[in-house]
């Protein structure tokens, strides 16, 4: 991709956007609704012109030979598109003749995931529960072997158990060679990565292997920890030294103005004030901030600031 | 604390299938009480029941002190509603979600006037109080989708996975407002795929397949099971329904 752009009406959907996919490499598009991934991977699967750039698809032009691209590309849209009318396996068959081959012979490449649901093949795709959809799914935009896949948010909507499941899936089908372009909501799920593009609002914000995302992070980083997490919030916004202070699971992370002051001098102060406000249990450690952290700070203003 | 949310085997079947499988808890005033569970586990219907959309087929729930099935109306008129797919009206401006919504809830104009303003307010979204909803950020409108479900100052109010696809930043202000409702003395009942957010509940209850396969404070049920994470017990526990 070089220098991808796109608006609907007012809106940028993608602002100047670059950046490459390796072979066989697990990329993910990490970003919030309304970050652009769609759009991304609608111009990718060639149904949306961009209206400035260019890309790519397997050393193929997206807008010049879409019919090429589309006879060799996998495409899983984030809503479930399959028709819920037909069975399980006729959905697969039909998916697979529209590419001009057939069940038997895609068999090989779906069957990780397709034996999973494949006691169900006679029941309509409508019937089935969330993450048996989205096995479904893929396994029909995998049917027709393509040598690259797209996945727009495979993992939205759907449980932990489920989410950890594909993602397994998606190792195992990245292991034999097939590179893939899978975007998502859930931070944690970039570690799954090689590397990672994080997006915001049509641009992105950074791209780099998972681990060095963190690093991004500019400022010194703790946990911070205290029974009443409600009032160690507003107790943190009062602050004159925090720069951000956010929930994360069961404590707080809490970043620190102060770049000249050793973290181990700011947790200490930091500390004695919390305990002069009555939080007489509080620990502040000194962390490493994680892609969350990193994407939070790279976001900068959040959407409530843009207007 | 009394309990606000009171459930005694709460049931439901559809023909052979049981979705909720005798379920029993009790939420306390000003809790924020996270129901979680695999997809297909039952959390819907055991919501839909609780907001009097559903019938129980046996065993009994009260809500804000009434019966679900024999006071329904009664439950509605003091809860609060929101979820990812149904919120607030589009093609219609974020004045006129609450205007509308407020004159549902039964307010006098005057409440609606003053407390929409003080929403709008507080919400810092007086220079879009005159957009459709549509044209806003997906976590304005949820924002805005929990402050009209308040609106009617409910004894509880149900938020059904509110923060699904939301940015990092706005999930987590989305949380200090629960907190800010949880702390006005709101009973908060949520469900959610985010399981860090979950540690942020002060009780927890994980469905699996039909029934309460664990509930207690997140620290309770880490310890229980010796996990650092609530992701790890949820995924210790909750297989999904076949």
């Amino acid at each position: 991709m070089d220098g991808l752009g796109k608006r609907f009406e007012a809106t940028v959907a993608l602002d100047d956007v670059t950046f490459d996919v390796r072979p066989a490499e697990l990329f993910g598009l990490i970003g919030p609704d309304g970050a652009g991934k769609t759009t991304l991977f609608r111009i990718l699967a060639t149904l949306l012109l961009p209206d400035r750039g260019s890309a790519t698809v397997l050393g193929l032009d997206v807008v010049r030979d879409l019919w090429a691209i589309r006879a060799r590309v996998g495409y899983m849209p984030g809503r479930f598109s399959l028709y819920p009318d037909l069975s399980v396996e006729e959905n697969l068959r039909f998916f697979a003749s529209v590419f001009g081959t057939s069940l038997e012979e895609g068999y090989r490449i779906i069957a990780p995931i397709y034996r999973q649901i494949e006691r169900f093949k006679n029941r309509r795709a409508g019937a089935l529960s969330g993450g048996m959809k989205q096995k479904l799914a893929l396994s029909c935009a995998l049917v027709h072997r393509p040598d690259l896949l797209f996945l727009d948010e495979p993992t939205t909507g759907v449980d932990a158990v489920s989410r950890r499941e594909l993602w397994d899936l998606l190792g195992e089908l990245k292991a034999s060679g097939l590179p893939i372009l899978v975007a998502t909501p859930y931070m944690d799920e970039a570690a799954r990565c090689d590397r990672v593009a994080l997006m915001q609002r049509g641009r992105v914000l950074a791209i780099d292997a998972p681990a060095a995302v963190g690093a991004r992070f500019p400022r010194p980083l703790f946990a911070v920890r205290a029974r009443d997490r409600y009032a160690l919030i507003q107790a943190l916004h009062a602050y004159p030294y925090t720069a951000s202070a956010f929930p994360f699971g069961d404590e707080l992370h809490y970043s620190d103005t102060r770049r000249d002051l050793a973290p181990v001098a700011i947790a200490g102060e930091l500390r004695a004030y919390l305990q002069s406000k009555g939080f007489a249990d509080a620990e502040v450690t000194p962390i490493r901030p994680g892609i969350e952290d990193a994407f939070m700070a790279l976001m900068g203003t959040p959407q409530e600031a843009a207007g | 604390m009394t309990a606000v949310i009171d459930v005694h085997e709460l049931t439901r079947r559809f023909g052979r299938f049981t979705a909720v499988d005798a379920i029993s808890f009790d939420v306390k005033a000003g809790e924020v009480f996270g129901f979680l569970g695999a997809n297909g586990a039952g959390k819907t219907t055991a919501i839909r029941m609780l907001i009097g959309l559903l019938t129980p087929t046996s065993g009994r729930a009260s809500v804000a002190g009434f019966d679900v099935l024999t006071r329904a109306e009664d439950v509605r008129r003091r809860i609060g509603y929101m979820s990812q797919r149904f919120s607030l009206y589009q093609d219609l401006t974020v004045r006129e979600n609450i205007t509308l919504y407020g004159g549902i809830y039964g307010l006098s104009d005057a409440e609606i006037r003053g407390r929409g303003e003080a929403l709008i307010e507080e919400l810092e979204l007086g220079h879009a109080s005159l957009e459709r909803v549509a044209a806003l950020p997906l976590g304005w409108k949820q924002k805005l989708a929990f402050a009209v479900a308040l609106l009617h100052r409910p004894a509880v109010v149900f938020l059904d996975e509110p923060t699904s696809g939301v940015d990092p930043i706005t999930r987590r202000q989305f949380w200090e407002m629960i907190y800010a409702a949880a702390a006005r003395g709101t009973t908060v009942f949520v469900t959610t795929h985010y399981l860090d957010e979950a540690e942020y509940c002060d009780r927890v209850s994980i469905m699996v397949d039909g029934r309460i396969g664990a509930l207690g404070t997140p620290d309770e049920l880490k310890r229980k099971y010796g996990d650092a994470t609530l992701e790890e017990v949820f995924v210790r526990l909750a297989r999904p329904a076949a």
